[in-house]
């Protein structure tokens, strides 16, 4: 009996060993954590996860990758405090909710570790919180920029539709573009969930509902792609205006086809890809952009496709 | 005729010999402890130096392991009385910003909030108990609904009141409250800052706090989830009541023919579950200072897989809350060490589902010791 018990803790230990000689081949240089509050299920971060690789093998540093599986945020604070721990030279993180990630991550800048936060948080919060400097697209303001272009294309009434309704970042996207094109956001924005078939659905069930809504607005992939089916099903694809969020391979082909009008692209590769250069070149020759670095929004429109199409979802 | 196994004189022949080893063998927590000792065992091979073992590193596993210990010892308990509950995860998002929009939104006091919150919460779990022993529906389904019927709410109520789905600056009104640090407090700071000093633990080296100890005390909810166990233990094993939680989850009828009042065996226990999932979601909005509709999304598995993991059977009757201890620190342990060790995070669940599988196979070898069933 007491073998069948050592067999199985030799096995535990046994399948383990794998997973352990898995792990990132170790530089002898500087290492590097990136901490993000995507759940598994978003494939956006695929992007991040290339930039960040490329990066750390260009730069010849030890990288690492690390999201909360749920996408809890609160389980995202330990994440920190555990990366902290490990001490690397460098934590880059998202601020999804500063109330939650500030103690954490001012724990981390106090120990002795240098921050530098991306995609979600403003230039003002990383500040506050210590952080070097904040990489990313400001959300509202990107938002707003978004609404301001659809006012002057003659639009004055739109869907959002929010994949990730618990994620206050998403909101501040929606209610930019309301406040861009200067009507009030109200129930324009509807929460879609993550499953495409619901996503369409609610699409189609929205736009019968109100036949008059002059514009669509996705914040990603995962609500765009269902969209596109959605408006191809009810015969709008190409006569409703239709902008989004992020690109993905279906939103390239959408604006090439022109049923998008326009993709506004944050840049997730360059949001994991500086900051590890910024940090390594900060740690070996001291050299700091005394600047945030702005990494979108930037629109992607019909004209000049090119390597957006080549690179959409890998790096682009 | 032969006498070779014919007992001796001065024994009765009614009772069975059972050797100290064996004896041992059969103990509900005997899982947990392998288990725990082949983890330890393993992290402090491979992730000796990476920080794991730090008083950083010690204070983030033990907090994670702490959290899920607190939501194993309900859950727990209420396995052994032969019912489940999935509608935890939900309840600590619901917990939580119910006393986000208490505090924030109306403005009560945080105490009132709390109070308010665990009354209200602990009800939800009274009703839960009641339609499953009033109905006789599996609670797998019952709690299944209130899985969803709790987080539609959770991200419904703050959406319609603030037009948001994360509330925060709780910690603003919670500031000299006398009800607050019990959830979201540190005890024994001085110790850290003498250890700290004494250069026993890492110190921060900038900063306001420079000089301070990175770990500057236990976490309230350490203690929370050190005095459920002791709790859940001592009611388990050393009352009456105990009894009659494994009579309910082991034979309902006959527990009620011998006059254990099952159903509010039963009832209690789904309010003990949904009031340890009301601590877990109070220490944690008195730590972050926000609640967040997503908060909790999952954590029912996670307190069923600890309490698997601990000894106890899915079927009831069967388990301990020491075990379930065990199998929370397990998870804690694994889920923490194996990104010290350098793990890729998506690879933890292969860990974690052979660690579920090896504990399921050893408990039901043990249940088989136990009934001699073959």
């Amino acid at each position: 009996m007491s073998s069948k018990i050592k067999k199985l803790a030799l096995a535990t230990a046994i399948a383990a060993v794998p997973m352990i000689a898995a792990t990132t081949a170790s530089a002898e240089g500087e290492k590097y954590i990136l901490v993000s509050h995507a759940p598994d299920s978003d494939s956006w971060w695929n992007t991040i996860k290339n930039g960040i690789a490329l990066a750390g093998e260009q730069m010849d540093v030890e990288v690492e990758y690390r999201n909360p599986p749920t996408g809890d945020l609160a389980d995202m604070a330990r994440i920190i405090d555990q990366a902290a721990a490990s001490g690397p030279n460098g934590i880059i993180t998202t601020l999804a909710d500063p109330d939650i990630l500030e103690g954490p991550i001012r724990a981390a800048v106090d120990a002795g570790i240098d921050v530098i936060i991306m995609n979600t948080g403003t230039p003002e919060k990383a500040r506050e919180v210590g952080a070097l400097m904040y990489v990313g697209q400001p959300e509202y303001d990107a938002g707003y920029a978004a609404g301001l272009r659809a006012k002057g294309d003659g639009i004055g009434s739109f869907l959002c539709v929010n994949h990730y309704i618990v994620q206050p970042s998403s909101q501040e996207r929606c209610q930019g573009f309301a406040d861009g094109l200067g009507v009030e956001l109200g129930n324009q924005m509807i929460d879609a969930g993550q499953d495409p078939a619901e996503i369409k659905n609610r699409v189609l069930a929205y736009l019968s509902a109100n036949p008059d809504t002059d514009a669509v607005l996705t914040l990603g992939p995962t609500s765009a792609d269902p969209t596109l089916l959605a408006l191809e099903e009810n015969g709008m694809a190409g006569d409703i205006y239709f902008g989004t969020f992020d690109l993905g391979g279906e939103i390239v082909k959408g604006i090439k086809s022109g049923v998008i009008q326009w993709g506004i692209d944050q840049q997730p590769f360059l949001q994991a890809y500086l900051p590890v250069v910024v940090l390594t070149n900060y740690h070996r020759y001291g050299v700091l952009p005394g600047n945030n670095i702005n990494s979108g929004p930037g629109f992607v429109t019909a004209d000049g496709l090119g390597k957006i199409e080549e690179f959409a979802g890998e790096y682009r | 005729m032969s006498n070779a196994a014919q007992p001796t004189a001065d024994s009765d022949e009614r009772i069975k010999e059972i050797s100290a080893f064996r004896n041992a063998l059969i103990r509900p927590e005997l899982g947990g402890i392998v288990g725990t000792i082949a983890v330890f065992t393993f992290f402090l091979l491979f992730a000796f130096d990476s920080g794991m073992f730090n008083s950083q590193g010690i204070m983030n596993w033990s907090i994670v392991s702490a959290q899920f210990m607190i939501i194993a010892v309900g859950a727990c308990l209420l396995m052994i009385a032969g019912e489940f509950d999935l509608s935890v995860g939900s309840m600590i998002g619901f917990a939580g910003m119910m006393i986000a929009i208490f505090s924030v939104t109306y403005s009560w006091p945080v105490w009132i909030a709390i109070l308010v919150t665990f009354v209200l919460c602990t009800a939800i779990g009274a009703f839960n108990g009641w339609i499953v022993v009033r109905t006789g529906l599996p609670s797998f389904i019952v709690t299944l609904a209130f899985l969803f019927i709790l987080r539609g709410f959770t991200i419904f109520l703050p959406q319609v009141i603030e037009r948001k789905t994360i509330i925060g600056g709780i910690l603003d009104k919670a500031e000299g409250d006398w009800l607050a640090p019990v959830f979201g407090g540190k005890i024994l700071k001085g110790l850290f800052t003498w250890m700290g000093d004494a250069g026993m633990i890492a110190t921060f080296e900038r900063g306001t706090k420079a000089g301070q100890p990175v770990v500057d005390g236990i976490p309230m909810l350490i203690v929370w989830a050190l005095a459920l166990i002791l709790f859940g233990h001592v009611l388990l094993t050393k009352t009456k009541f105990g009894n009659w939680i494994f009579a309910a989850g082991g034979d309902p009828e006959a527990a009620r023919n011998s006059g254990v009042p099952v159903n509010r065996v039963k009832i209690l226990m789904f309010m003990f579950t949904a009031f340890c999932a009301t601590v877990f979601a109070v220490c944690q909005v008195m730590e972050f200072g926000s609640a967040g509709a997503d908060r909790g999304l999952l954590k029912e598995f996670e307190a069923i897989i600890a309490v698997v993991i601990g000894g106890a059977l899915l079927t009831g009757g069967y388990g301990s809350v020491l075990g379930a201890a065990l199998g929370a620190l397990i998870f804690g342990v694994v889920q923490q060490g194996l990104f010290f060790a350098g793990v890729e995070s998506s690879l933890f669940r292969v860990f974690l589902g052979v660690i579920l599988l090896g504990a399921v196979i050893l408990n039901t070898y043990i249940r088989r010791i136990i009934t001699g069933e073959r």
